[in-house]
């Protein structure tokens, strides 16, 4: 395991941020701890990166323990706050080489190891000029960089693109696509169900500082039975004979969507509802343009689970 | 499972150098820092030189000129801590503590880096008023010994003054803090003292305050060193302007053994969770 934690709780005053959360992160994983604000992500990865110590629990990263050995994970860890904390004042190069002089690296290497990031995270250009100058976007790819300085063996990305415009966020999951095929273990904070499902192998469903499901994307939408067979009628006049005959199939209790021209109906049976709804309706001669089994998307499951959307959670100011 | 990191180990002092270089870098590029340091210490010679020199008398006679300059290199000085802990408070702002907190360094570091580049940088106006003062005719009468000993003495008490900056800059979160802080705080303690003003001029209790006021002696022991004139003989009596360099002594090494734990205890608690 490239990350284990047990029973871990802190509190801040009155406010427990986490409460009671254990963690099995193997190696060369992409983990999303999936949450809204204030659910608990950051303070997680703080105590998973060894800037909070837990109140109680206990965390072993990269085999070392969190407490007890911070000096030797820290040595293993690539860290990116939510802010990326890159130094404004500091062209882009010069901040790579810090951090690399920081890991201990010499000169030489910090210098060489500084050339390769820049080139691949496409940041050549603006390697001579002032991180204060930079786009959000150049800086996340810079602030990304910069964990990678001391080839770490595992990531934390906080909320890795919380703040970008959707075209720089959709930049940046391509540099965290190639991240995340170089094999590092990662683990991701974010509040978009779309990035988890997108980069992560497996999610974290996080609220008021527990973790209420885990899984795959596929795993969490199937545990609420979230699917749904849809069914697009070529003529609207069979709807009748489509919603009795659908529902008799499934044993469920089919609907019809008429801006669509649809019969849908919730359903736990798979691919063999699907085939006798294909059954039902070919015997009776009602021809379809589509009949899908659709899988519930990670909002719906969000909701399910925590009984408020994810994306409300998004509108509140950070 | 874990493989050995390719890194060497580090050392604390290799890790504050390039905490303290960061800092270099960081003057060089904020002009109103770099003002600061070099454009302002001028001008306030200049401007004191020229505006209240035919004004001010010094009341045992000599040149205000040479009387200036004591005050004015213990202003800058004690002032100095400011620009620390506005560095300090922007890095907590912006999470670069944070960041250096996730690397494998000595804890120590992130502060003796900014100390080190503190005295450094404080060393650049002293050396610009320095030059600036000789160009008005303010001139050294003693040996070069008990000059050294008083440009040892702004080192000293610009270290000093740096815990200050780190406590500052620790106790307070935001850049702006500081800025209200330290203008509220300093302004007065520069300038109820001996810095530009002959202190017998002020009435009973402000004059009180300036005689054992650091600056004063400061100020006091400076001119001392240089040969320059004071006002303080057969004006006052007050024990700190009889001794002025033993008690800037005592002052700077008090301020040390106070203010770098607290300052260390706090900038702990401030970065700890």
């Amino acid at each position: 395991m490239a990350i284990e934690a047990t029973g871990l709780v802190k509190r801040f005053g009155d406010m427990t941020a986490v409460a009671g959360v254990d963690l099995a992160v193997k190696a060369g994983s992409v983990t999303a701890v999936l949450g809204p604000n204030g659910a608990g992500k950051t303070t997680m990865v703080r105590m998973l990166t060894t800037l909070s110590q837990p109140d109680t629990g206990t965390i072993t990263v990269a085999g070392f323990d969190v407490v007890a050995d911070p000096t030797e994970v820290r040595r293993r860890i690539g860290y990116a706050a939510q802010d990326a904390t890159v130094d404004e004042l500091l062209t882009g190069r010069e901040n790579l080489i810090m951090i690399g002089e920081l890991h201990h690296l010499g000169r030489v290497r910090a210098k060489e190891r500084a050339a390769v990031l820049l080139t691949q995270f496409s940041l050549d250009d603006a390697a001579e000029r002032v991180v204060g100058k930079y786009s959000g976007g150049m800086r996340r790819r810079l602030d990304l960089a910069a964990t990678l300085v001391a080839t770490p063996e595992v990531l934390f990305l906080d909320e890795p693109t919380t703040g970008l415009d959707p075209r720089a966020r959709n930049e940046l999951w391509e540099v965290l696509d190639t991240l995340v095929d170089s094999g590092v273990t990662i683990l991701l904070t974010t509040q978009y169900l779309e990035e988890a499902e997108r980069l992560a192998d497996h999610i974290l469903v996080v609220d008021h500082g527990r973790i209420i499901a885990s899984g795959s994307a596929r795993e969490l939408k199937r545990r609420i039975g979230g699917e749904q067979i849809r069914a697009v009628l070529r003529d609207r006049s069979r709807a009748d004979d489509a919603l009795r005959l659908i529902s008799e199939a499934t044993g469920g209790e089919a609907a019809f969507d008429a801006d669509a021209d649809a019969v849908v109906v919730a359903t736990a049976g798979g691919a063999a509802a699907v085939a006798a709804v294909a059954g039902a309706l070919a015997e009776a001669g009602i021809e379809v343009d589509e009949l899908a089994l659709r899988a519930a998307t990670l909002d719906e499951v969000f909701l399910e689970l925590t009984g408020h959307s994810a994306d409300a959670a998004i509108e509140e100011p950070v | 499972m874990s493989t050995s990191p390719t890194a060497r180990r580090g050392n604390a002092v290799g890790d504050a150098w390039v905490i303290a270089r960061r800092s270099l870098k960081h003057i060089r590029r904020q002009p109103e820092m770099l003002t600061d340091a070099t454009i302002q210490p001028i001008m306030f010679v200049l401007l004191f030189a020229y505006v209240f020199g035919g004004a001010i008398s010094v009341p045992q006679g000599g040149s205000y000129k040479e009387f200036l300059l004591g005050g004015i290199f213990a202003q800058t000085i004690v002032f100095g801590c400011f620009g620390i802990a506005i560095g300090l408070a922007t890095d907590r702002s912006t999470g670069a503590i944070d960041r250096f907190r996730t690397l494998p360094i000595a804890r120590s570091a992130v502060l003796t880096g900014r100390a080190l580049a503190a005295v450094l940088i404080g060393l650049l106006p002293i050396i610009l008023m320095s030059a600036a003062g000789l160009v008005v005719g303010w001139r050294t009468h003693t040996g070069v010994l008990d000059v050294l000993g008083g440009y040892a003495l702004m080192v000293l008490f610009q270290f000093a003054m740096t815990w200050v900056g780190i406590l500052m800059g620790s106790l307070l979160s935001t850049p702006q803090a500081v800025q209200g802080v330290a203008f509220t705080v300093l302004f007065p303690i520069t300038f109820l003292a001996s810095t530009f003003v002959p202190v017998d001029t002020l009435p009973g209790v402000l004059r009180t305050f300036a005689e054992w006021n650091p600056t004063t002696s400061l100020s006091g022991a400076l001119r001392a060193q240089f040969g320059n004139p004071d006002v303080v003989a057969g004006t006052s009596d007050a024990w700190p302007l009889q001794h002025p360099v033993l008690y800037t002594v005592i002052w700077a090494l008090t301020i040390i053994a106070i203010c770098a734990p607290l300052a260390v205890r706090a900038f702990n608690r401030a970065t700890g969770d």
